[in-house]
């Protein structure tokens, strides 16, 4: 990983509309590092599509400034200066289009051209940019060779399955050779299975090419399985934002904490709850507890210590153990029975060895 | 020979008037042809400055917009009877005669401008706004969007469009004797109706009848044609309809 590849300080879009404005984008600063995967999570309507979409100036921010590849773009009130101020030069479409060329994009509805074959399609970018058509045709080739679609070639997007579409709109997307890959929600309309080839190819690009990639999406698990870094994204503002390990581990804003359970086995517990399961329901001097480990602890043997040494039971309801970025990260809900004093002092003990413990019910 | 002496039996007032009725034709087909052409051009071009000027257009320019909105507005409300002798003084100016075929040129390409500028309206509205992100995602400029997504990609919608119009087109054509052009319509009513040769009125119903339907013919085979989509699922369902899933 190199230097950083976007960095966005204080960056802002509002829409007029006539129901009134709205502040799609508030005082958005991120740094993204070259050849990583980076995500960007919110519910619909928290301004993340307007966020990526102001990555690549497809809407103008009104204010803030951008580095993004090579370039440096200053904004105020709506206006973008090729420059870090407002002294610089006025960016012209040209200038737009220049830029937006050195950054490749891919969309939910993959956004084919129809009445175009594939080849077509992929040669779309690379057509009056004074390439000879041998050129476009090579380019278009080596490029479905690499998302492994070069025996459709000249078939038209209707024949083809979700997937490959999208594969078809990641080799348009890669035909001038971007540094950077902006994904819309690029696998919100696949089933699960073409969801994972996809985030697959994803991963595998980011590695072949050193491309970077801004991933949006509302699905916890796309994040999981591909992002090195994360932001959380919540009424135009990024609430949360690091390492994806540690936001799951130790989420700290409600809403992070929604989507990591959204992903979670564990999240099972607040439905069993809600319909009074007696899965879930503490006897007399029993608790229910959430545990959480993560890579310091869960390949200790601290439940069976902990049992041991305070003389409690711990009867496990629910336990997972994820993968992520290499590392474990372990989560039980227990139901913990034994003499009040003794269970505080377990409790303390878990505490102690960074297992953090969330006390869900307390039996009667 | 044979259709001569069809003619003397069925329509003998048509077969004495024959000479008349070709040329009558023939200034029907001149008009449509002349008036088609420059319609043509000059609606679809307003179709396009209406898409691409219009609020969230890709080169938004509401004073643009509301002109030419406003002009195909109004020309559209005027009945073309009317619009055919309020355009007398203009067309006198520009073709110096406001009378005969060359005099009703003008007046068919008024009439039939704005209805075909809102069909382009129309179709081009119809392709999807994420294709137009894409190409911009690209690096596609104005002139690139318009005729490498738009217009690319609205093909058999115009084309069906166009088709419409030109049927509305010869329907214009027959008023236009209204201003002495001539034309299969006026031949209906002054050598049919006013005479009460009823053969001829009946020749000129099917005659543009036929024509109509020609039209309409090689619109749909054209828009089918153009339609990637019709073509595919046919050679689809002859490989047996099962498609090919892969991620």
């Amino acid at each position: 990983m190199g230097g950083s590849m976007i960095e966005l300080q204080g960056l802002n879009k509002t829409f007029h509309l006539k129901s009134g404005s709205v502040d799609a984008v508030r005082d958005v600063s991120l740094s993204i590092g070259e050849g990583e995967i980076y995500g960007v999570i919110g519910y619909s309507g928290a301004g993340k599509s307007t966020l990526v979409r102001c990555l690549n100036l497809l809407e103008i921010p009104d204010g803030g400034l951008m580095r993004i590849g090579g370039d440096t773009v200053f904004l105020r009130d709506g206006v973008a200066y090729a420059g870090d101020s407002d002294r610089a030069p006025r960016m012209k479409e040209k200038q737009l289009n220049r830029l937006r060329r050195g950054i490749g994009m891919i969309f939910q509805h993959f956004n084919l051209l129809d009445r175009s074959t594939v080849f077509e399609n992929v040669a779309y970018p690379l057509r009056f940019t004074g390439r000879s058509r041998r050129q476009i045709s090579e380019r278009v080739m080596e490029l479905l060779g690499l998302v492994g679609l070069t025996d459709k070639a000249d078939v038209y997007p209707s024949q083809l399955s979700g997937g490959q579409k999208q594969r078809v709109a990641i080799a348009r997307a890669l035909a001038n050779d971007p540094k950077i890959l902006l994904s819309d929600e690029a696998t919100s309309a696949l089933d699960p299975e073409a969801t994972e080839a996809i985030l697959a190819l994803l991963k595998e690009l980011n590695r072949k090419l050193g491309l970077t990639i801004v991933l949006i999406t509302h699905e916890m698990a796309v994040i999981k399985s591909v992002c090195q870094r994360v932001a959380v994204m919540e009424n135009g503002r990024v609430v949360e934002e690091g390492p994806v390990y540690d936001i799951f581990a130790h989420p700290q804003t409600p809403i992070t904490r929604r989507f990591v359970s959204s992903t979670s086995p564990l999240s099972r517990v607040e439905r069993l709850m809600s319909e009074d399961s007696p899965l879930v329901r503490p006897g007399p001097c029993e608790q229910l507890i959430r545990l959480t480990f993560d890579r310091e602890n869960v390949g200790d043997h601290i439940i069976s210590t902990v049992a041991r040494q305070f003389g409690i039971d711990l009867n496990i309801v629910l336990a997972n153990v994820e993968i992520l970025e290499n590392s474990p990260l372990g989560g039980m809900i227990v139901i913990i029975s034994g003499a009040p004093d003794r269970v505080a002092a377990a409790l303390d003990y878990l505490r102690e060895h960074h297992v953090q413990t969330e006390v869900m019910a307390n039996g009667h | 020979m044979d259709i001569e002496q069809l003619l003397r039996t069925w329509a003998p007032n048509l077969y004495a008037y024959r000479d008349r009725f070709l040329t009558s034709l023939s200034a029907t087909g001149e008009m449509f042809l002349k008036a088609g052409l420059i319609a043509f051009v000059v609606g679809m071009l307003f179709g396009i400055i209406l898409v691409v000027t219009r609020r969230g257009g890709i080169r938004e320019n509401l004073l643009l917009y509301q002109a030419a909105n406003l002009v195909v507005n109004v020309f559209r409300s005027i009945p073309f009877i009317i619009l055919l002798i309020f355009l007398i003084p203009l067309t006198r100016k520009v073709v110096g005669t406001a009378i005969g075929v060359k005099g009703a040129i003008l007046p068919l390409v008024f009439g039939t401008v704005p209805f075909y500028t809102r069909q382009v309206e129309v179709a081009l509205s119809s392709v999807d706004e994420g294709k137009i992100e894409a190409a911009r995602s690209m690096g596609s400029g104005t002139l690139g969007l318009i005729f490498r997504v738009y217009l690319h990609e609205a093909v058999p919608e115009l084309v069906r469009v166009t088709t419409v119009t030109a049927i509305s087109l010869i329907g214009l054509t027959t008023m236009a004797g209204a201003v002495g052009a001539g034309g299969i319509g006026s031949f209906a009513i002054n050598y049919g109706q006013n005479q009460n040769h009823q053969d001829i009125v009946n020749v000129c119903v099917v005659v543009l009848l036929v024509l109509v339907f020609l039209l309409q013919s090689l619109g749909n085979l054209l828009a089918k044609r153009t339609t990637n989509r019709g073509l595919i699922t046919r050679k689809h369902r002859r490989d047996g309809g099962v498609k090919e899933r892969k991620a």
